[in-house]
C-alpha cells in the first residue's frame, strides 16, 4: 500500500452495532481458511467480513480478521468453537469501542463529460485518492472506517457501471485499552 | 535407518502401542499393506469399511484406548465417514488412516480420488494430509495425541500413495513440542474461585442431582464419582453415554434420564434446584423442550470442552477441566449439600409410583423384547459387555440391563447410527477377549452391517447377537403409531425375509431362533455354551411393544408419558 496520508476516514461508529472483531492468529497451512469458513457455516455463525494476510514477521502464521455477528450467537460460543480448531493459535476479541478498524475500497467509475466533475467532487469530499486514470474511467481508492467506506459506496451508487471491491476490515486495539 | 513412508507409518503405529488395525486394502493404500505383513500389529480384514470404523469405535469404548482403522482412498474413505461422524458425536478416540492418490494427481479427479480431509473437516477433531514421508512419525504421534487428550475424538490421516512409497530417515518425536501443535491446549489450570463458588452453591442446595455424562467415562472418573456421590449422598443419573459410569445396583442411582429415561431420573432433574453436570452436554434427548427443562435448577457445569459451557444451558458455575480432577478438587474443598432427607423421600415416592415396567409376557404370543433382554442378563457372566444398534432395542437395552462398570455398554448416542451394534461388538471383543460380548440388535439394524459376522467368524471373534425381530423399523413405527394416527409408512420389514438363522449359518455362525417364552431360556443357554464361533439368535418379538417412559419430541420433560398401566393413578 502506498504511503497515502490518512485523510478524513468517516465516522468511527460502524454498523452493525452488535458486531465483534476477532483477530485470529492461525498456522499458515493448507486448508485453514476452509476449516474456519466451514466451522462458521455448520454452526450457523454469521461472518460480516473476513480479511487474511501473513502475520507480522512470520512465515508460519497468518492473521485472519473476522467480523462476526454477536447478536444471533453469543460471542463466547463463537470464540469457544473457533479455539477448538487445532490450527488456531490465538484469538483476540476486539469490542468495536476498543478497536481501530479500517478497510480499503477500490472503485472504477466510467467517466463522461456529464459526470466528470461530480466524480472528482465525490473523491475530494471523501478524502479518497485517484490511483489510475485514462480517457474513459478513473480508479479510486479509499482507506477508511467501514462506515466511511459504506458512505462512499452509497455515494458512488449514483454513477453508472461502477465496479467496486472492498477488502473487509482489519483492526487493532485502540491505544490505552486492555486486550482480551 | 532409511525407511519407506509405508514402513515409517507402520513403525509409528507400533511406537504408539497399537495392537490391532481394522481395515480393508485398496489401490492407494497398497504400499502400506506390504510392511504390515512383517509387523506385530494384528490386522482384521473387514467386509465393508463402515465395519472397520465401528469396530475401532467398539474397541475404543470397551478398552479406553484409541481405535485404529485403515482404508483406501475414494469410496474406501467415504465408506468410513459414518463411523467418523459417529465417533465425533460421542467423543470416541479414533485414528483413521486413509490412502490418497499420488500427490501430483490430487485435484485432477484421478481414479478413486476424493477430498477426504475436506469431507471430514467438520466431523473430525482434526485431520492431516501428509505432505512428505519425513513428517509421518510426527503426524501419527500428533494424531494419537489429539485423539486421546482433552475432549477425545476421531483424527484422520490422509496418506498419498507416492509418499508411502518414498523414503525417509527414521526418527520419532520425543516431546510434545516436536508434535508442532502450537494452537492445541487441551487442558487449563483449575479455577479455584469457581471451585469455591461451586462449593457455596452446593451448600445451599436442597434438591441436587449429579447429572453424569460420557465425559465421566472418558476421564476415567468413575471411582471418584462413586466416592463423591457416597460422601455427599446426592442422587445420580447416568445418560445414555454414561451407562456403566455408576453402578445400576447402587441405591443412589436413579437410572437414565431423557426421552426414554426412568421416571424418577427425569422427574428429579425437572424438580432439581442444582444440577451438577459431569461431562454431559445438555443434549436435546436429555433436556426435552429446553425452556421447560429443570426450570428451578442452578447449574454447575463441569466439562473439559470450554465450548460446551453456556452452549445450551446457562451455567451458574463453570468448571473447565477433566471430570476426575474437578471431582477431586470439589472433594478437597469439602463440597457438601445440606440435608437431603426430604429430597430422597420425594424421589423414593417417584420410584415407588413409577418403576420401569412392561406388560407381563404371555406364554404363547410373541415375545416381550424387555423380557428377552432380562433373560439374557440373568445368565450373563459378570462383566459382560453389551453393544447395541439404534432404536427401540437400544433403549430397552439401556433400560433393562444392569450396568455395573465402565466399558460394558457400547452404543451410538449422538449420531444414532443404525447398524452400529454388530461391528462395534466385534471391536469390543477384540479389545476385551476375556469378556462375553452380546449385541442387542434390531432386525433393521442387523441388516445394515451383518456381513461383518463373516469377519468375526474368519478372525475367530465369537460374539453373540440377539436380534429382537419385530419385523419393523420399530422406533419409527412407534412414532407413526403415537404421532401419525397409526399411518405406517415404509416401516414393515417382514420377520422371515431374510431368514436370519440361515443367514447366520451361511456366514459360518450358529443360528438359533426363539418364538415362544419357553424357548427363550433354552436358546440363550445354547448360545452361552458356544465360545468358538459367533451366535445369532432370532427372537420373534411383539411389534406392538413400545418404549416407555417417553417424552414426545419437542415436549417438556414434565409431559413424560409413563407406561399406559401407570397412567390411571397419575395426578
Amino acid at each position: 500500500m502506498s504511503a497515502t496520508p490518512e485523510p478524513y476516514v468517516g465516522p468511527t461508529t460502524t454498523s452493525p452495532v452488535t458486531h465483534h472483531i476477532l483477530s485470529v492468529l492461525v498456522e499458515n497451512k493448507a486448508g485453514v481458511l476452509a476449516r474456519i469458513a466451514g466451522l462458521f457455516a455448520r454452526r450457523g455463525f454469521n461472518i460480516y467480513s473476513l480479511a487474511v494476510a501473513p502475520a507480522e514477521g512470520h512465515a508460519r502464521f497468518s492473521r485472519i480478521t473476522i467480523v462476526v455477528d454477536a447478536e444471533t450467537t453469543p460471542l463466547e460460543q463463537i470464540v469457544g468453537q473457533l479455539d477448538k480448531l487445532v490450527n488456531v493459535v490465538a484469538i483476540t476479541d476486539l469490542a468495536p469501542r476498543d478497536a481501530i478498524e479500517r478497510e480499503l475500497l477500490l472503485a472504477t467509475v466510467p467517466l463522461t463529460d456529464e459526470n466528470r466533475s461530480a466524480v472528482l467532487d465525490a473523491v475530494a469530499s471523501a478524502g479518497a485518492s485517484i490511483v489510475d486514470v485514462d480517457a474513459r474511467a478513473v480508479t479510486i481508492m479509499l482507506a477508511g472506517t467501514p462506515a466511511g467506506c459504506d458512505h462512499f459506496e452509497r455515494r458512488l451508487e449514483s454513477f453508472v457501471d461502477v465496479e467496486l471491491h472492498r477488502t473487509g476490515r482489519v483492526a487493532l486495539s485502540r491505544l490505552g485499552t486492555k486486550k482480551n | 535407518m532409511e525407511l519407506t513412508g509405508a514402513q515409517a507409518l507402520i513403525k509409528s503405529l507400533e511406537q504408539q502401542g497399537v495392537d490391532v488395525i481394522f481395515g480393508l486394502p485398496g489401490g492407494a493404500i497398497l504400499p502400506v499393506y506390504d510392511p504390515l505383513i512383517d509387523s506385530t500389529i494384528r490386522h482384521i480384514l473387514v467386509r465393508h469399511e463402515q465395519g472397520a470404523g465401528h469396530m475401532a469405535e467398539g474397541y475404543a469404548l470397551a478398552t479406553g484406548r484409541p481405535g485404529v482403522a485403515m482404508v483406501t482412498s475414494g469410496p474406501g474413505a467415504t465408506n468410513i465417514v459414518t463411523p467418523i461422524a459417529n465417533a465425533h458425536m460421542d467423543s470416541t478416540p479414533l485414528v483413521v488412516i486413509t490412502g490418497q492418490v499420488a500427490s501430483g494427481s490430487i485435484g485432477t479427479d484421478a481414479f478413486q480420488e476424493c477430498d477426504i480431509t475436506g469431507i471430514t473437516s467438520g466431523i473430525t477433531k482434526h485431520n492431516f494430509l501428509v505432505s512428505s514421508a519425513a513428517e509421518l512419525p510426527r503426524v501419527i504421534a500428533a494424531a494419537f495425541h489429539l485423539a486421546t487428550t482433552g475432549r477425545p475424538g476421531p483424527v484422520l490421516v490422509d496418506v498419498p500413495k507416492d509418499i508411502a512409497q518414498s523414503t525417509m530417515e527414521w526418527w520419532w518425536p520425543s516431546t510434545i513440542e516436536e508434535l508442532d501443535l502450537p494452537g492445541y491446549r487441551p487442558s487449563s489450570p483449575i479455577d479455584e474461585s469457581a471451585v469455591e463458588n461451586a462449593v457455596a452453591l452446593l451448600a445451599t442446595a436442597e434438591r441436587p442431582v449429579l447429572y453424569v455424562g460420557g465425559g465421566t467415562l472418558k476421564a476415567r472418573a468413575t471411582a471418584e464419582l462413586l466416592a463423591f456421590a457416597e460422601r455427599t449422598g446426592i442422587p445420580v443419573v447416568t445418560t445414555l453415554m454414561a451407562r456403566g459410569a455408576f453402578p445400576d445396583s447402587h441405591p443412589q442411582h436413579l437410572g437414565m434420564p431423557g426421552m426414554h429415561g426412568f421416571y424418577a431420573a427425569v422427574a428429579a432433574m425437572q424438580r432439581s434446584d442444582l444440577l451438577i453436570s459431569l461431562g454431559a452436554r445438555f443434549d436435546d434427548r436429555v433436556t426435552g423442550r429446553l425452556d421447560g427443562f429443570a426450570p428451578d435448577a442452578k447449574v454447575i457445569h463441569i466439562d473439559i470442552d470450554r465450548a460446551e459451557i453456556n452452549k445450551v444451558r446457562r451455567a451458574d458455575v463453570a468448571l473447565v477441566g477433566d471430570v476426575r480432577e474437578m471431582l477431586t478438587a470439589l472433594d478437597a474443598a469439602g463440597a457438601m449439600p445440606g440435608s437431603l432427607d426430604a429430597w430422597w423421600r420425594q424421589i423414593h415416592e417417584w420410584q415407588r409410583d413409577f418403576p420401569l415396567t412392561y406388560d407381563e409376557p404371555s406364554t404363547d404370543g410373541p415375545l416381550r423384547p424387555q423380557a428377552v433382554i432380562e433373560a439374557i442378563a440373568r445368565t450373563a457372566a459378570p462383566g459382560t459387555i453389551v453393544a447395541s444398534g439404534v432404536g427401540q432395542h437400544q433403549m430397552w437395552a439401556a433400560q433393562h440391563w444392569k450396568y455395573e462398570e465402565p466399558g460394558t455398554w457400547i452404543n451410538s448416542g449422538g449420531a444414532g447410527t443404525m447398524g452400529f451394534g454388530v461391528p462395534a461388538a466385534i471391536g469390543a471383543k477384540v479389545g476385551r477377549p476375556d469378556r462375553t460380548v452380546w449385541t442387542i440388535d434390531g432386525d433393521g439394524c442387523f441388516q445394515m452391517t451383518a456381513q461383518e459376522l463373516v469377519t468375526a467368524r474368519a478372525e475367530g471373534i465369537p460374539i453373540k447377537v440377539a436380534i429382537l425381530n419385530n419385523a419393523y423399523l420399530g422406533m419409527v413405527r412407534q412414532w407413526q403409531e403415537m404421532f401419525y394416527d397409526e399411518r405406517y409408512s415404509e416401516v414393515y420389514l417382514s420377520p422371515d425375509l431374510p431368514d436370519y438363522v440361515k443367514w447366520a449359518e451361511a456366514m459360518g455362525c450358529v443360528g438359533l431362533r426363539a418364538t415362544t417364552l419357553d424357548e427363550v431360556d433354552a436358546v440363550i443357554a445354547e448360545a452361552n455354551a458356544i465360545n468358538d464361533v459367533p451366535v445369532v439368535i432370532d427372537f420373534r418379538t411383539d411389534a406392538a411393544e413400545k418404549v416407555f417412559p417417553m417424552v414426545p419430541s419437542g415436549a417438556s420433560n414434565d409431559d413424560i408419558l409413563v407406561h399406559p398401566r401407570q397412567r390411571g393413578g397419575r395426578a
